[in-house]
């Protein structure tokens, strides 16, 4: 109903109709505009006329837009992933379907607070999200209906729920980022324990309020035990490390030569390197040593909304992302990590063999908040 | 309906008297003992319970983790040290704005400047740039930018002109005769200026100055570029790391206590005192070696919030390998919206503003405190807690607006609504109650007194409000991705959607158009007398 509204609008102003309200407050807008500039105050006039007989009440008038969605051949998706790599995707989707998509895209910190928010009330029937947090967030308020088995186990143990409440889609490893007018990868550490002796002094960029740096923490605790992962979170601290608020700022950050290196996910430099060249790109990747803390994989994933668990086209698409056409799509187009066997990882990246996510569930918020504590606890956070 | 009694003979000041004197018994005569009309109130109250909405969501939200949930998030890790940031960051920059934005008011109105007119204009333009932009800009031409003093100069640099236009337009309205006589009797340029023209000028630049705190505290993106980390790292990092709301309420409260220590601040300063009737003064002639010192004082905002993040916009541009076509269609319809919601939020903020602006301006007394400190607090918060606090009253109160354009504008109207309250309250200050007065014995209604002459006068007032609603609604984004209904692009949302993939070279053209467009009304802006007083 709203959505008519400033879509309608837009184009209205445009062509500088005009109608005027019988509201005094109007009379009160126009009469300052008039002082001020003469054709700028049509404009705001128009655009006032307008949006009070469109917007005001909505009811009457919008014969053209299209009903409530039905059940039967579309459904809503909330899509904490980028438009711009998702949108390809979904075209085909469509296309291969005949299920239409009404993507709300957003960031997937937010799209996920506002599923909290929602709750049975939500408009959406999938959700897609970046990281598997905000995933299990979701799954622990009970907002996700069960996925069949046919897909919840398409993805192996490790990399997707293990609750059947939500599936893997793709995988990103964590990564060193370094600055490759300084170093050669050969001259970098292999295990995340180096980067915190003395010699990195002042050089290590972090970003521990992040999702994705929580879960490599998290992940270093179950691999090497919580004394080792609080110590080395305490050297981290005590080494004056560049904290910064995401990955994509350390990523810039390497790229000018501002620090030496980074800890992020592998799949950023794909983005910018997609943008300004291969070529142009200063800052480099290391992978860490097979095993090693340093060198999880996190998750992206989606899971269907409780409200939906009846809607056969959220199913489709959701069985869709687990497909071979779709994880082909993620490894040729975003560099991510296939998690179904059988399709081969981006060409260049060590396999996902080799990065081994151990026994632990990425969305467990019971072993996010201990996370938290030591990282407090570290005066990180 | 009660009768707005006594707003003759005590509510008008001796404006003979020295304006020191005046201040001092303003404030004593300027409402004190008079209750304000129930219908005032009422409108009024309405207007606060709308602007207390975030409060009520962040209260529940809060509340229902427990005490014991609440004092850990506060005394966990580094979270005072962020809400000590956050608070010297605001006062920091709060100093800077104003006697940055006053000193370049005075230079514009009262020296014979070349252009004076176009360099009020470039005055008004950072208003018209994102502080994240200004943030990125800056960071391709200096990358290795970062912590306090960087985040301290960007954001004074763009929050400057909610000082600086005021000031300007109270200083066109406002006498230079006593400064003159002031510096015949042995006073300095600095103690004339501030023993004569500042009292006439400071209730303006202190409402402009509460603007630029409460901008600070709510900052989110330059200061998560500069890598300062105040509270609102801490409230993103509750959402995006640990997706606890309760935890992120909590810390938005404590960023409600800092604002309220903010907003009693401003009133406490602020001694509204109405201002006599007043002589323009010309601009004095000055010196070709003074006017070229006194260049860098006018520019140095537009350089650093305009011309270099600019420049850095377009490195970046010309960097892109991948300069994909323009979209024009899509391009015009992501103006078209963000012109329409920007409108009817403008309007939407207005009306609500109206009543606790005509409230404060003649009223004291602690309801009065009150309303309008509840009116300020959606502009403390970050756009992502007043965004879900509509979700979750819109979802309770009119599910069926639920993601419709008009709980979206709701929001920006709550989350604005301080940019007019403060202008408004000025404006209608400065209106002289005897004009009302006068009115009201030739036979009109308390209300119709103050529809014919008050608002008539107080206009331009409401016209500044409106453009600094106007302007904040175009850049705004966390509240928008949220709110807005399925598909709806502003010219905001679609620089995230290419910024956030790294894809500069289609980022460019939105940057380039939300810059331009919210240019428009910082233009028009600079243009508007804050009170129709000298046409008087």
């Amino acid at each position: 109903m709203g959505l008519g509204c400033a879509g309608g609008l837009g184009k209205a102003i445009l062509s500088n109709g005009s109608v005027a309200g019988p509201f005094p407050f109007l009379l009160f807008w126009s009469s300052f505009v008039m002082r001020v500039s003469a054709p700028l105050s049509l404009t705001a006039l128009a655009a006032t006329g307008l949006l009070l007989a469109g917007c005001a009440a909505p009811a009457p008038t919008e014969t053209e837009q299209p009903a409530e969605p039905t059940a039967d051949g579309a459904f809503t998706l909330y899509s904490g992933r980028d438009e711009a790599l998702v949108q390809p995707l979904i075209d085909q989707f469509e296309a291969a379907s005949g299920i239409e998509v009404e993507v709300r895209y957003g960031n997937t910190a937010e799209l996920g607070a506002l599923l909290l928010e929602e709750g049975d009330a939500t408009p959406a029937d999938v959700f897609l999200s970046q990281d598997a947090g905000a995933l299990g967030a979701l799954s622990q308020a009970g907002l996700f209906t069960t996925l069949p088995d046919d897909i919840a186990s398409a993805v192996p143990a490790g990399f997707t729920s293990t609750d059947g409440s939500w599936v893997g889609v793709t995988g990103r490893a964590r990564v060193v980022v370094y600055d490759g007018d300084e170093f050669t990868a050969d001259e970098l550490p292999d295990t995340i324990d180096a980067y915190v002796g003395d010699e990195w002094k002042g050089r290590v960029g972090v970003a521990p309020g992040n999702a994705s740096f929580q879960s490599f923490v998290t992940a270093q605790r179950v691999l090497d035990g919580e004394d080792a992962a609080a110590e080395w979170l305490a050297a981290l601290a005590a080494n004056d490390p560049q904290i910064f608020e995401g990955n994509t700022p350390i990523l810039t950050a390497v790229n000018e030569g501002v620090v030496d290196v980074g800890l992020i996910n592998h799949y950023y430099w794909y983005a910018a390197a997609a943008e300004t060249g291969v070529e142009n790109m200063r800052a480099q990747l290391k992978f860490l040593a097979a095993g090693d803390a340093g060198s999880i994989v996190n998750v992206t994933g989606a899971g269907i909304l409780s409200p939906a668990v009846d809607d056969a086209d959220a199913l489709e698409f959701v069985r869709y992302l687990v497909s071979r056409e779709a994880q082909t799509y993620f490894v040729e187009q975003t560099f991510e990590y296939p998690l179904v066997p059988g399709v081969d990882a981006p060409e260049g990246l060590p396999s996902l063999d080799s990065l081994v996510n151990p026994e632990f569930d990425l969305s467990d918020l019971d072993d996010l908040a201990t996370t938290q504590q030591l990282l407090a606890d570290a005066g990180l956070i | 309906m009660a009768p707005e009694q006594g707003t003759t003979a005590a509510g008008v000041p001796d404006a003979r008297t020295t304006p020191a004197a005046q201040s001092r018994s303003g404030a004593v005569r300027w409402g004190a003992g008079l209750r304000p009309p129930l219908w005032l109130v009422i409108t009024a109250t309405v207007a606060a319970a709308a602007a207390a909405i975030p409060l009520v969501y962040l209260l529940v939200r809060a509340l229902e983790s427990g005490a014991a949930s609440i004092i850990e998030t506060l005394s966990r890790g580094r979270v005072l040290e962020y809400a000590a940031n956050s608070l010297g960051l605001a006062a920091a920059t709060t100093a800077t704005a104003l006697v940055l934005g006053t000193a370049v008011a005075f230079v514009l109105t009262r020296v014979r400047v070349p252009f004076a007119r176009t360099w009020l204009l470039i005055s008004a333009l950072p208003l018209a740039v994102p502080s994240y932009l200004a943030g990125y800009g800056w960071l391709v031409v200096f990358p290795s930018l970062n912590g306090f003093v960087p985040s301290w100069l960007l954001l004074t640099a763009v929050t400057v002109p909610y000082v600086t236009l005021p000031v300007a337009a109270a200083l066109r309205g406002a006498s230079g005769d006593l400064e003159g006589v002031a510096r015949t009797l042995g006073r300095g340029p600095l103690q004339a200026f501030l023993a004569a023209t500042w009292p006439s000028v400071r209730p303006a630049a202190i409402a402009g100055s509460l603007l630029v705190a409460l901008y600070a505290l709510s900052d989110f993106g330059l200061v998560a570029m500069m890598r300062f980390p105040t509270l609102t790292w801490g409230i993103n990092a509750a959402y995006s790391a640990s997706f606890d709301r309760a935890q992120a309420a909590t810390l938005a409260l404590l960023l409600v206590v800092l604002a309220l220590v903010v907003v009693v601040g401003e009133r406490t300063a602020r001694r509204q005192l109405p201002r006599a009737a007043a002589r323009a003064v010309a601009p004095r002639t000055v010196g070709r070696g003074m006017l070229i010192s006194l260049l860098p004082v006018v520019a140095v905002a537009p350089l650093v919030g305009v011309a270099v993040p600019l420049l850095g916009l377009l490195t970046r541009l010309l960097d892109a390998a991948t300069l994909r076509a323009i979209d024009v269609p899509r391009l015009l319809d992501a103006v078209g919206s963000t012109v329409g919601v920007a409108v009817a939020a403008a309007l939407l903020a207005v009306l609500l503003a109206l009543p606790i602006a005509a409230l404060a301006s003649r009223y004291r007394g602690r309801l009065v405190t009150a309303i309008e400190s509840v009116g300020y607090l959606g502009h403390a918060l970050p756009g992502i807690v007043v965004g879900l606090s509509l979700v979750f009253f819109a979802l309770a109160v009119v599910p069926a607006l639920y993601q419709s354009i008009v709980v979206l504008v709701f929001a920006y109207a709550v989350l604005f609504m301080p940019k007019a309250i403060g202008t408004m309250r000025a404006g209608l200050g400065d209106v002289p109650p005897r004009l009302v007065a006068v009115a009201r014995t030739l036979g009109l209604s308390p209300l119709q007194a103050w529809w014919r002459v008050t608002v008539p006068l107080a206009l331009p007032s409401v016209g500044i409000g409106a453009l600094l609603v106007a302007i904040a609604t175009m850049k705004e984004l966390p509240a928008t991705l949220l709110l807005r209904p399925t598909g709806v692009q502003t010219l905001a949302t679609e620089l995230w959607n290419r910024t956030v993939v790294f894809e500069f070279g289609a980022a460019a053209p939105y940057a380039a158009l939300l810059v331009l467009v919210a240019a428009v009304p910082a233009v028009i802006l600079s243009g508007v007398r804050s009170s129709a007083k000298e046409e008087l």
